[in-house]
């Protein structure tokens, strides 16, 4: 709680230093390399065939529920955070049982929703 | 308060690691080609000075001067947005790690490591968090087959371990009471008993190998380079990639590497702690270094050695397997915490 | 010093947020969004809420939206679909805006910067005490609210799903492809 703000600062310098690199990389590619296009080379690599079909095709529902569950699992587990920080303080202060069984009924009402999800057969891969 | 002494601290400290960082980088791509060379009874590259020391030299010039495409159907601006995306997190993240205690360099009191934040331990997963941004919008921009499917595979993947790597950290942070890595290593001093350090591995041991798991996966190694299967998807994300844009994703790997690396380190293996280190400062950043070169070496190891996950395995074991293990640890570790405290 | 600061992340976050609104391209405005969560992050750490901070980045621009970015990929829409007259969009957008702004000017007017100094509420230490004290009943329902989000997103999915795997698992049997071109199959399937 202590800790200043102005120890954020050398992380403000380093993202500084970082985008300077990434942006040098990507100029000086193009700035030292050479450049012979032709369209066989600018076309998507397709194993040497000529492309067929667009790449923009749309995509499996299920990449859309993975990234749905993940939205609220992880909302879950940061919730563990401040749990885990404050877990031998708040053990002192009030009863251990307390504290270690309030996050025993969150993960049981978290566990109902992952029983849900699997039933349903949403992490099934293959299905 | 914010003095020019502390601003040059700063900067040479940010300047000093950054360098390492790069070199370390650089090196751990020559030592995995040697140490694979080694698994697989060849050489590896051992021309450019004396024992290839300065392929990693040659391999830079050459991205340099090689052709920058730019496929002609690809979204330019996000084409070349996506490498920066993912490499800008990834240096970003070593400058919360801290590599040793505290020294004396000239009469002045340095702590060895950039910076040291309350959230330290946050900053590193919100730095790993926004990785699959680039991986993403490389598959997307390159409007190409292989790229798409496989940065929308990867990104899947890079999602479904975040979780199970969140939850392995929960117990160590009961332990340490703290989210600051300083003061997560700080916890792991003593000893028990006299002997045995006190590292977490030794009170978490499935919270360590679900972290190492989630962390290999978080990182597309193998076994889980799933990506960019070759022998399916070419090169992945990357296909259409070329030059120096290439070696921008190659960098982000090996800088993720050296992180997550360093974060088993710093959460399960005791940091920069080892033998002596109370009465000389200076050993923390050599044991700190052993003991990230040991997890690189693991890193190589396992790409030696073991094949591929199938896609839907890989899911499998991901949701299925080490969510629910995770979950089980952090209620294990939280009631032997109660035992302990 | 910190004003100064304070202008640069405000005058930023007010760029990255008209970027969302202007950008023709989706996509464009996805990434605009997380960068002006970026520049909030930046803010909530000025005000010592680093929890909050860390949260603001991970679960909204590390969680959300990537599920904005892939849903912006799997729908894929083309521009042409996507050129909607925006005038008439106006008509609602503006007196909505209006009315927003307005309710932000009333409700902070009377409302003093001082007031908030004191202890940081946004640390994780604070959180958490509150959290797992104070506030532990809100804290229980949350969870409730979330099994009841993926209850929901389940149900959302399914009923357009259930004709979409019979599809592939006849594909499937007639094909029988190889191991690779079976995943591409899946994939590229609806």
């Amino acid at each position: 709680m202590d800790a200043p703000i102005i120890n954020y600062i050398p992380i403000l310098i380093m993202f500084g230093l970082a985008l300077a690199v990434a942006t040098g990389m990507v100029l000086s590619s193009s700035l030292f390399g050479q450049h012979v296009p032709s369209r066989q080379k600018l076309m998507p690599y397709e194993c040497g065939k000529d492309p067929v079909g667009s790449a923009r095709e749309r995509f499996s529902v299920k990449f859309y529920m993975i990234a749905l569950l993940f939205i609220l699992f992880d909302i879950e587990a940061i919730f563990f955070v401040p749990w885990a920080v404050v877990f031998r303080k708040l053990s002192q202060d009030y009863s251990k049982l307390f504290v270690f069984g309030e996050m025993l009924i969150f993960i049981a009402i978290l566990l109902v929703g992952y029983i849900y999800v699997w039933r349903k057969g949403i992490l099934d891969w293959n299905k | 308060m914010l003095t020019t002494d502390i601003l040059i601290e700063w900067l040479v400290k940010i300047g000093v690691v950054f360098f390492i960082l790069m070199t370390a980088i650089a090196y751990v791509v020559l030592l995995e080609r040697r140490l694979l060379g080694f698994i697989q009874m060849r050489l590896g590259p051992n021309r450019v000075g004396p024992f290839g020391l300065l392929q990693p030299l040659a391999d830079g010039l050459k991205f340099l001067f090689k052709e920058d495409i730019v496929p002609l159907e690809a979204d330019k601006a996000l084409y070349v947005l996506a490498p920066m995306i993912a490499l800008v997190p990834a240096l970003m993240t070593i400058s919360v790690i801290p590599f040793g205690d505290k020294i004396v360099i000239l009469g002045r009191e340095i702590a060895l490591h950039i910076t040291s934040v309350n959230v330290g331990l946050l900053v590193v997963f919100a730095l790993t968090s926004l990785g699959v941004y680039g991986i993403a919008l490389a598959g997307w921009s390159s409007n190409s087959k292989y790229s798409l499917m496989g940065g929308l595979r990867s990104s899947a993947q890079l999602i479904s371990y975040e979780l199970a790597l969140s939850l392995s950290v929960v117990g160590v942070i009961i332990f340490s009471g703290s989210l600051d890595l300083v003061e997560v290593v700080k916890q792991q001093n003593s000893f028990w008993l006299g002997f045995i350090p006190k590292w977490n591995i030794f009170t978490q041991p499935i919270g360590f190998l679900i972290f190492l798991i989630a962390a290999i996966a978080e990182t597309n190694r193998v076994p889980f380079d799933l990506p960019e299967a070759e022998t399916e998807l070419v090169a992945g994300f990357h296909t259409e990639y070329s030059s120096m844009k290439f070696a921008m994703f190659f960098i982000a790997e090996y800088a993720n590497m050296v992180t997550a690396s360093s974060m088993a380190t710093l959460l399960f293996l005791g940091g920069w702690y080892g033998p002596f280190v109370d009465k000389f400062p200076l050993l923390g950043p050599i044991y700190f270094s052993l003991k990230i070169l040991f997890f690189l070496f693991l890193y190589i190891w396992l790409r030696g050695t073991l094949p591929r996950f199938r896609y839907d395995q890989l899911m499998r074991f991901g949701w299925k397997f080490l969510i629910p293990v995770a979950l089980a640890n952090v209620v294990l570790v939280a009631g032997l915490a109660l035992l302990i405290y | 010093m910190e004003k100064v600061f304070f202008i640069i992340i405000a005058s930023l976050s007010v760029a990255a947020a008209l970027s969302v609104v202007a950008q023709r391209n989706t996509l464009y405005s996805a990434f605009s969004l997380i960068g002006l969560f970026g520049c909030l992050a930046v803010a909530y750490i000025t005000l010592q809420a680093h929890l909050i901070a860390a949260i603001q980045v991970i679960v909204y621009a590390g969680a959300i939206m990537v599920l904005f970015v892939f849903v912006i990929m799997l729908l894929n829409i083309r521009e042409e679909e996507l050129r909607v007259d925006r005038n008439r969009l106006l008509i609602f957008s503006v007196p909505l805006g209006g009315l927003l702004f307005g309710l932000i000017y009333f409700g902070l007017k009377n409302f003093k910067i001082d007031e908030i100094k004191g202890a940081p509420v946004g640390t994780s230490e604070a959180i958490g005490q509150g959290l797992f004290s104070k506030y532990l009943l809100p804290f229980e329902v949350t969870s409730i609210l979330i099994l009841l989000a993926i209850v929901g997103s389940v149900v959302l999915a399914r009923r357009e799903k259930d004709g979409d795997i019979e599809d592939i698992e006849d594909d499937e049997q007639v094909v029988k492809v190889s191991m690779a071109e079976k995943s591409k199959v899946e994939e590229t399937k609806e």
